[in-house]
């Protein structure tokens, strides 16, 4: 299949020099160090946040870095839009019988990000042992399964926040304050934002379905903002609605998109 | 630029809801700081990223690996001081447009700090200039590790993280133990960046403090200009222009 083969001529070439890749996994790695490393920091001078103690904002945070950590590692690099959009290099990829987004990701994917992801399995894993987490068939699979939909609800923000750059080349950082952003606001209770706040990224972006709502059904706790129990499980349901508008956006911005004609 | 204004007020929200969070968990105060004094601290930090540019793309690692920089060699001026002064007068127009407006935003939407003391809007601007300088020369060693590596990834991703968490832009170094605030502080040149402006701004501690938190700033701008310069020499002997 051709999108196997772009993806594998990539890895092969960022394979090539293993002492470089080595040490980009290894900074990739802190990364995801610094999301908890962040936590531990902030619970030394408090003995809760938001009503919620430690071990459940660790497993929020967990949650919340495994799916960024993957989304990131499949599509993060598609924030390069601009720089296609803005030298014409995009009409190469339009020409081709491939989808356009589809290439955009198998061409700029960051094998080193690996090492986030990795990271981020083994503190879910600590995590979940942590909070406690009683193991039932239903928590297993929700444990299982709410990483891999959070990782399509970053990766649809993602996409739709880098499809921008059909509109405004010049847009800069300002998708980042969604996705980065959407990371720092799923790492803790969605309890500590304020109402504005918490409409926006919580519920019109689907953010508290990242972390926020699994965890209180893993730790089997009621929402103290009195939301129903069965949201804990709705993560796989709003992931596919991210996408689908994410895939939307992103049709509408290549029909709108102009070439530089350079 | 409205982009960027965008962005880092967004993370001012979301950095300051997890302050209140903290405060409103504890006795009102923590690590020192009062609620106000942390509004200002996250709402002026978010405009103060915009003035020291702590994460700038490594444009002259670029042009040391392009061999553009032989253009920069040719001038009668050293490097460090043509990049210096580039920086400052960008820094210059920065605070006029980045940092005021996170602070704006940030006054609207919350109870800012305002300094007790007149002096200290004196001596919070000598320590701005002073962390653009230590910001520079952090950004300026990291891109001149391309004389050696071509390729900076690596010393990037580090200050990357280590100005983040040690340069109290994620929280302030104090919700660390105590000693160890104190040796980041003075034994790293991260938290010159901005945590001590910050400080200062927001007055913990007294007039002596304040000026002693200077003194330490202007200790790292010496010691990393020398080292700046003495790192280019270095690199000029070992640089090799590629290709015709």
């Amino acid at each position: 299949m051709a999108y196997r083969r772009l993806l594998g001529a990539q890895v092969r070439s960022q394979a090539q020099y293993r002492a470089s890749l080595a040490v980009d996994v290894a900074g990739s790695v802190l990364f995801g160090v610094l999301d908890i490393v962040s936590v531990v920091v902030l619970f030394r001078v408090t003995p809760t946040l938001g009503g919620f103690g430690f071990a459940e904002v660790f497993l929020m945070t967990a949650l919340a870095s495994c799916a960024f950590a993957t989304a990131d590692l499949v599509v993060g690099n598609v924030e390069r839009l601009r720089q296609y959009v803005r030298s014409g290099l995009f009409d190469a990829l339009l020409v081709r019988p491939l989808s356009s987004l589809a290439q955009l990701v198998a061409m700029d994917v960051a094998t080193r990000r690996v090492g986030r992801v990795a990271f981020g399995v083994v503190m879910l894993v600590l995590a979940a042992a942590n909070a406690p987490v009683e193991l039932t068939p239903a928590r297993l699979a929700l444990l299982t399964v709410t990483p891999i939909a959070g990782a399509v609800i970053f990766g649809a923000v993602f996409v739709a926040t880098a499809t921008v750059a059909f509109w405004w080349i010049e847009s800069g950082e300002i998708a980042n304050g969604l996705t980065y952003g959407g990371l720092a606001f799923t790492q803790y209770p969605i309890t500590i934002y304020n109402a504005l706040f918490r409409r926006l990224f919580a519920y019109a972006v689907g953010f508290a379905f990242v972390a926020y709502y699994p965890t209180l059904a893993l730790v089997d706790r009621p929402d103290p903002l009195g939301a129903p129990a069965f949201l804990g499980y709705a993560a796989p349901a709003i992931a596919v609605m991210a996408a689908v508008a994410a895939g939307i956006v992103w049709r509408t911005g290549v029909r709108h998109y102009r070439s530089t004609g350079s | 630029m409205l982009a960027a204004v965008v962005t880092n007020s967004v993370f001012g929200f979301l950095r300051f809801a997890v302050m209140l969070a903290v405060i409103e968990a504890g006795t009102r105060t923590v690590a020192g700081y009062g609620e106000p004094q942390l509004a200002t601290f996250v709402w002026a930090g978010q405009g103060l990223i915009g003035v020291v540019l702590l994460w700038a793309l490594p444009e002259f690692a670029e042009r040391i690996r392009t061999g553009d920089v032989i253009t920069d060699l040719l001038r009668p001026v050293d490097p460090v001081w043509q990049l210096l002064a580039a920086d400052l007068g960008r820094a210059g127009y920065a605070v006029i447009t980045r940092f005021v407006a996170p602070v704006v935003v940030g006054a609207l939407a919350f109870d800012l700090y305002a300094p007790r003391r007149p002096a200290t809007y004196a001596l919070f601007a000598c320590s701005m200039l002073l962390a653009t300088i230590v910001c520079f020369s952090c950004r300026y060693l990291v891109n001149a590790a391309a004389y050696w590596l071509l390729d900076v990834r690596g010393p990037q991703t580090a200050w990357t993280l280590t100005s983040g968490i040690f340069g109290g832009l994620y929280f302030p170094v104090w919700f660390f133990p105590h000693a160890m605030a104190i040796g980041l502080i003075v034994a790293t040149p991260f938290p010159s960046v901005i945590e001590i402006p910050l400080d200062i701004l927001v007055e913990r501690g007294s007039s002596m403090v304040q000026l002693g938190l200077l003194g330490v700033q202007a200790g790292w701008v010496v010691a990393l200009l020398v080292l700046c310069r003495w790192v280019q020499r270095r690199g000029e002997r070992k640089l090799v222009i590629q290709g015709g």
